[in-house]
């Protein structure tokens, strides 16, 4: 099985197909712990209804977290990073000329620079 | 000196014309910046492409056997024939932008931002 | 007797069989939709097919050198030219295979995907000659050895790329995004022909191993090699030049964005052969090493942050693609830095390298894949607004599984191509500086992150009343999304064959300057 070697990365070497085997096997587990319970569902009955604490069930589109309201608290603990880093992309065809020029400029400087230390 | 004026002048045309792009705001003076700076990309290749007393490299009835080759007068015919192409496009880009934006300022042109 | 010629010329064909397509495609677009349909995928599957030969063939036999226009393909120098080679001359060594394999595999899933997505378009014959041109100039940038022909072919691609990025007018706004692309890529398309001046009035060459063979790195050999190093990482998207690429990518059709991720890559693939075999140890590898090494770490995490607050589902990807060619300089970069010094390239400098390339063809597959399943969303519910998309998992199934397949695999996570490759860096990179691999790290969950935001923003949740007439996209939208989500699996599951096979010779190939010279000039 010259296929299924292993990845060397010239430290250590992983098996993709060892990996897939154990990934396997933990879902056979899972779904024999799963198939062990009892079954108590059923279809067309008052059991698949969302159930909100008695109240009644709002519109479909209010229901589901839309993308805004996710990693709110990511990008509002990183506030301070996230004021500097948008307001930067302007979106002003000037400048990202003047980025393109100051990168050529920085780097001038280290490459030229760097040759005479 | 007077042998690297042809550099010189070259470097000076692209500077203005990175100047030009990098300051003006209207979009037709931004594409003229970028023209200025393709033409001074050109002398500066034609400038490379001189040698003094050189001649064509044709053999008949050839004056002196001191030749140059056509090279860079090719490549700057390349880029002229490339340079026109973009300038036509970007010319008819400002003119799709200022039919629906009703403005050829770069400043009004921040639609796509963040 | 045919099949020699082709053989032979196969360097040739690559780019002369879809520069034909690309301007019969209008005739064809005479004669009927199918037609024209029907030309475009003969000719995608042709250029695919001769990249393979071509690609075999350079494997096994090693660097081709194809002459044009000489009595033989293999003359590089003529008799009476004092070992000039004057001629162009295509030098197609492991790199540019692999990197035209790579191409060639997108191509032909990009066609197949466009030929649907693009039926509500108007304009179609100048869209797919303009696709078929841009597949030239990719091909013709990697496997040129020329610089000046270089600078041509990235051209044809700017070019190309520009038109079709403006191509759904869009309000105007996608119009912009081609300006953009356009005034950028044209002023730094003309820095490097500036750099090919001066390589041309030093050393009266434009061939790049005759440049490479008298290369002194003098003043104005650093200017030239900064100009080069700059604009090419702008085209290929570096931070912070990569204000472009947002744009660019979010405004263009799909099918189109996934191949601009190709054509992005070919300049990166610009900048690694002017690195490595233009310059190689004549240039300061330390400091420009760590230059594109901070280059790379500032990509990485720069634009993952930036994806994660975005709203337009195409924007969002685009900024993760800034963040994966993050990777690709990280690896190449310490490849570089420790170029001259033999004990830690054997250590574990080529493997840094190798993760850095097996991660341009991984990011090809996957951000294709990724790129497509967004156009196939677009393509049905007209937005790419992620606050008004939601439920789409109950009737796109197979979309969502492709998405997956791509999202777990950009986010590096077993047993996807991305993993692979993000763990030869991860580990190569360690061992030069700990720090650079924990940020790769870090970037690495943010991504999944990211991804997991947007998978539950579009294909979770309750049925939404106003996508309830959402279905599966089209067959061939499909097929070309499976192409594509079926190699990234490949690659993952197999990897070493993959490594052996292409990626290793083309990270050999990118260090051996002294071969590329030989290949071209002879054994001197």
């Amino acid at each position: 099985m010259a296929l299924t070697e292993s990845l060397y990365t010239g430290f250590g070497s992983w098996n993709p197909l060892a990996w897939i085997v154990a990934f396997i096997i933990s879902l056979l587990i899972a779904w024999l712990i799963w198939k062990l319970g009892e079954s108590d569902y059923h279809k067309d009955t008052e059991q698949i209804k969302p159930y909100l604490s008695g109240n009644a069930e709002p519109e479909k589109g209010d229901v589901h977290v839309r993308a805004g309201n996710m990693y709110w608290g990511f990008t509002e603990a990183l506030k301070g990073y996230y004021d500097i880093l948008i307001p930067l992309h302007t979106g002003i065809l000037t400048d990202y000329m003047i980025w393109f020029l100051c990168v050529i400029a920085i780097v001038m400087v280290i490459v030229i620079g760097g040759g005479m230390i | 000196m007077i042998y690297n004026l042809p550099y010189i002048a070259a470097v000076i045309i692209i500077i203005l014309g990175i100047i030009t792009m990098v300051t003006k705001k209207n979009l037709i003076k931004i594409i003229m910046g970028l023209s200025l700076v393709e033409a001074g990309v050109n002398l500066f290749l034609v400038a490379t492409g001189y040698v003094s007393g050189g001649s064509a490299p044709i053999f008949t009835n050839a004056a002196s056997l001191k030749m140059v080759f056509p090279t860079v007068q090719a490549m700057t015919l390349t880029n002229i024939v490339i340079g026109i192409a973009t300038t036509a496009m970007l010319l008819s880009f400002v003119m799709v932008i200022y039919k629906k934006y009703k403005s050829a300022s770069v400043t009004d042109l921040g639609r796509l931002k963040g | 007797m045919i099949s020699d010629w082709i053989l032979q010329n196969l360097p040739a064909l690559l780019l002369a069989v879809p520069m034909l397509g690309a301007f019969a495609t209008p005739l064809f677009g005479h004669v009927s939709d199918s037609a024209r349909n029907t030309w475009v995928m003969l000719v995608s599957l042709a250029t695919l097919v001769i990249a393979g030969l071509l690609t075999n063939e350079v494997l096994i036999n090693g660097t081709l050198v194809y002459t044009f226009g000489a009595a033989q393909p293999s003359l590089a120098i003529p008799a009476d030219s004092a070992g000039i080679p004057f001629r162009i001359i295509f030098t197609v060594d492991a790199m540019s295979v692999f990197m035209a394999i790579s191409a060639c595999i997108v191509g032909f899933a990009v066609s197949l995907y466009s030929i649907t997505a693009s039926k509500k378009m108007s304009g179609k014959d100048s869209f797919f000659a303009l696709l078929l041109l841009m597949q030239v100039g990719i091909l013709g940038m990697v496997c040129t050895g020329d610089m000046f022909n270089f600078f041509v072919f990235l051209e044809i691609n700017s070019l190309a790329g520009a038109a079709l990025v403006a191509s759904r007018i869009d309000m105007g706004v996608a119009v912009e995004a081609g300006l953009k692309y356009a005034v950028l890529s044209t002023l730094g398309g003309l820095l490097v022909l500036f750099s090919v001046g001066l390589f041309y009035g030093q050393y009266d060459a434009l061939n790049i191993a005759v440049i490479a063979q008298n290369m002194q790195f003098g003043m104005l050999d650093k200017v030239a090699l900064v100009l080069l190093l700059v604009a090419l990482a702008m085209k290929s998207g570096a931070v912070p030049m990569h204000f472009w690429t947002p744009d660019a990518y979010s405004m263009a059709p799909s099918g189109i964005t996934a191949f601009l991720v190709v054509a992005s890559q070919a300049s990166l693939y610009g900048l690694f052969r002017v690195l490595f075999t233009l310059y190689n140890v004549t240039l300061d590898y330390v400091t420009t090493g760590w230059v594109i090494i901070i280059l790379g770490v500032l990509s990485m995490f720069i634009g993952v942050t930036m994806a994660i607050p975005q709203k337009d589902v195409k924007r969002l990807m685009s900024y993760h693609a800034v963040s994966q060619t993050g990777y690709m300089l990280l690896g190449v970069g310490v490849g570089l830095a420790v170029l001259g010094d033999e004990t830690m390239m054997n250590a574990f400098g080529m493997t840094a390298m190798q993760g850095g390339l097996f991660h341009i063809i991984n990011h090809a597959m996957y951000k294709g894949l990724l790129f497509l399943t967004a156009g196939a969303i677009f393509y049905q519910t007209d937005t790419r607004n992620l606050n008004k998309l939601g439920g789409l998992g109950h009737d796109m199934k197979w979309t969502m599984l492709f998405f997956v397949i791509g999202a777990l695999a950009i986010a590096g996570i077993p047993p996807f191509n991305g993993f692979e490759s993000k763990l030869m860096i991860y580990e190569s990179v360690f061992m030069f500086n700990p720090a650079l691999s924990v940020i790769a790290m870090v970037v690495s969950i943010l991504t999944l992150a990211s991804f997991v935001k947007v998978f539950h923003s579009m294909f979770t949740g309750p049925r939404l009343p106003e996508y309830s007439e959402v279905r599966e996209v089209p067959k061939p939208m499909l097929i070309a999304m499976g192409i594509l989500a079926l190699l990234v699996v490949l690659f993952g599951v197999f990897p070493q064959p993959v490594v052996d096979f292409i990626v290793t010779p083309a990270a050999s190939a990118l260090v051996d300057q002294s071969g590329y010279i030989a290949a071209v000039l002879g054994g001197a």
